[in-house]
C-alpha cells in the first residue's frame, strides 16, 4: 500500500455523516457499509437501494474511425450496438488476459462511452491512447462525472416518482442523456447486482443533489445507501466476476465463462489468437460457482479448493451468501471438475468443508 | 458504547466475568460494533487449553475472520451453542446471550492484570 492520500468522490462527506464505515478500495476512500451489509443487500433484493459509483472511469471516445478502432481493443463486437444501447466487454492484453471488463455504451453516432473499473482508469487510459490513432479522440473524464447506482426491483418506481412520468426509462442495456436544471446526466438501465436498476452518471458538482433527491424520494419506497460491502455479496451471488479477485492478466473471458461478450467472427483484436487457440484446443481450466453443502464459516478469496484430497485450485472469490444463507463462492477449476453438481472440498482454516460446483447464477433474481 | 462495570477487559476488545475461577468470555459492544454482522462463530474445544493473549476461537462477519484472544489462561469448560445457529447473538447482546466460552482459570488473579472498565473507556476514547 503506497502512502498516497485516498482520494475521494463528491459524495464522501455525506458517506461520513450517514454514518457510513469508510474503507480504502483501490486507494478511494469508500463507504463498505452503513446500516449494514446484511440489510443494505436484502434492501437491493426486496426494494431498492442506492450506490456511489463516482470512482468509476469515463472515458468519451469519438470520431469516423471510433468504432473500427474499439472494435479491435475490445472484444465484443461493438457493430452491433445502435445509438443508446450498451454492452458487456473486455479490454485484454496481447495474450488474451483480461486488463479490464467494461461498459461500452454508443451514445450518438460515432460517439462512445467506456465505464471502467475506478483501480484500472490509469492502466486502461495508458493502454488505450498508446493504441490510439490520431483521428480518434479519447478522453478521461473520470474525475468531471459523478455516478450514483440505483439497484432494486423498486427502481423503475422511483425512476417514475422522480421524473412524474415526464420521462421514459431507459430499456434494459440502453442509456438516455437528458439535461436536468442545465446539467448533462447520462441515466442507463444497467448494474452489478442482478436487479433491475439504472447507473445515473452526472457532473461531479451535481452528485451531492442527487443522492439527496433519491435518498428523499426513495426512502418511503424503501430506499437504503448501500456500500461496497452488500455490491460485493450481491454480484458474487449472482455470479457477476470482479475484475483483479475472478479476472485478471492471466486469465481469458473464455476460461471465465464469459465467452458471450467475445465475438471470434471478428477477423482482427487484440488477444483474440489466444483466445482462438482456447476455443480449438479446448480449455483447461473455467471458473465455476460453488455453494457450501453445510454450515461453515464463510468462504474467502484464496482459500484451497480440494478434489480426491488434492489441491485442485484456489477461490477467487468468497462469502455468505444473505439470500441463501450459506457460504458460496468461485474458482477457476480443472475442465474434468468444471461441472455442475461436482463435489469439492474447501479449506478453511486447516479444515476441509464439502461444496457442489453449482449453474450460474446462485441466486435467482429480477434479471437471472 | 456500552461498558459494564462488573467485568474485566482485554485490550484486544474481549471482555471476562469472572466468578469465582470460573471465567465467562465475550467480546464488547465496541468489538461487535466494529465487526458488524457476525455470521459465523467457530468455537473453541470444551476441554481445550486457553494461554492469555492467544488465539482461542475465530469470530467471522460478512466481510472479514477475526481472532478471539482469551483474556486469561484455563481450561474450556463450556462454549455458548446458541451461537452455531444465531451467531448474530454477539451483535444484539455482547454482554449476555452472545457469550461465547467459559473456562476454568488457571489462576484467577491473571485478571488482575487486565482493563478496569475506566482503563477500557479510556483505550476506546483514544482510538
Amino acid at each position: 500500500m503506497s502512502d498516497a492520500p485516498l482520494k475521494t468522490t463528491p459524495l464522501h462527506d455525506a458517506h461520513v455523516r450517514l454514518g457510513a464505515k469508510m474503507v480504502d478500495f483501490g486507494g478511494w476512500s469508500m463507504p463498505v457499509q452503513y446500516s449494514g451489509i446484511l440489510e443494505e443487500h436484502r434492501a437491493v433484493r426486496n426494494a431498492l437501494g442506492v450506490f456511489d459509483i463516482s470512482h468509476m472511469g469515463q472515458f468519451f471516445i469519438s470520431g469516423p474511425l471510433a468504432l473500427p478502432w474499439l472494435n479491435r481493443v475490445l472484444t465484443n463486437n461493438l457493430e452491433r450496438l445502435q445509438v443508446g444501447q450498451c454492452q458487456y466487454t473486455f479490454l485484454l492484453n496481447d495474450h488474451g488476459g483480461v486488463i479490464d471488463d467494461l461498459i461500452a455504451y454508443c451514445t450518438a453516432p460515432e460517439h462512445y462511452l467506456l465505464v471502467v473499473n475506478a483501480a484500472k482508469i490509469d492502466e486502461d487510459f495508458a493502454w488505450l491512447d498508446d493504441r490510439r490513432p490520431q483521428e480518434v479522440l479519447l478522453i478521461n473524464r473520470s474525475n468531471d462525472f459523478a455516478g450514483l447506482a440505483l439497484q432494486g426491483p423498486k427502481a423503475h418506481d422511483l425512476f417514475t416518482l422522480f421524473f412524474q412520468n415526464n420521462l421514459q426509462a431507459p430499456a434494459r442495456n440502453e442509456i438516455i442523456s437528458i439535461n436536468i436544471d442545465g446539467a448533462p446526466y447520462l441515466i442507463a438501465r444497467t448494474g452489478y447486482t442482478g436487479e433491475d436498476g439504472f447507473e445515473i452518471f452526472c457532473p461531479a458538482e451535481r452528485a451531492l443533489d442527487t443522492w439527496n433527491a433519491l435518498l428523499e424520494h426513495g426512502a418511503p419506497i424503501g430506499l437504503k445507501p448501500c456500500g461496497l460491502g452488500s455490491r460485493d455479496t450481491l454480484r458474487l451471488e449472482v455470479c457477476y466476476p470482479l475484475n483483479g479477485s475472478d479476472l485478471g492478466p492471466d486469465t481469458s473471458p473464455l476460461e471465465a465463462g464469459l465467452g458471450f461478450f467475445v465475438d471470434l467472427q471478428k477477423p482482427d483484436f487484440v488477444g483474440r489468437p489466444t483466445l482462438l487457440h482456447q476455443k480449438t484446443n479446448g480449455l483447461q481450466r473455467r471458473l465455476v460457482p460453488f455453494k457450501m453443502q453445510a454450515p461453515s464459516p464463510p468462504p474467502r478469496s484464496h482459500y484451497p479448493v480440494y478434489k480426491d484430497g488434492v489441491q485442485i485450485a484456489e477461490t477467487t472469490s468468497g462469502s455468505l451468501s444473505p439470500t441463501l444463507n450459506i457460504g458460496i463462492g468461485m474458482a477457476y477449476l480443472p475442465i474434468a471438475f468444471a461441472k455442475p453438481g461436482e463435489p469439492i472440498e474447501i479449506e478453511i482454516r486447516g479444515k476441509r468443508y464439502p461444496a457442489l460446483v453449482e449453474k450460474k447464477p446462485l441466486v435467482r433474481t429480477g434479471l437471472s | 458504547m456500552n461498558v459494564p462495570e462488573n467485568l474485566h477487559y482485554s485490550p484486544s476488545h474481549e471482555w471476562l466475568r469472572l466468578e469465582g475461577s470460573t471465567g465467562t468470555v465475550g467480546i464488547t459492544d465496541h468489538a461487535q460494533a466494529e465487526l458488524t454482522d457476525v455470521v459465523y462463530v467457530e468455537l473453541p474445544q470444551i476441554g481445550a487449553k486457553a494461554t492469555a493473549g492467544q488465539q482461542i476461537c475465530v469470530v467471522e462477519s460478512v466481510k472479514a475472520a477475526s481472532d478471539i484472544y482469551s483474556p486469561i489462561s484455563g481450561t474450556i469448560s463450556e462454549v455458548n451453542t446458541a451461537l452455531s445457529s444465531n451467531p448474530a447473538l454477539i451483535n444484539t447482546a455482547p454482554f449476555a446471550e452472545g457469550w461465547i466460552f467459559k473456562l476454568t482459570a488457571d489462576s484467577p488473579a491473571e485478571a488482575s492484570a487486565l482493563k478496569t472498565p475506566a482503563q477500557y473507556r479510556d483505550q476506546l476514547s483514544q482510538a
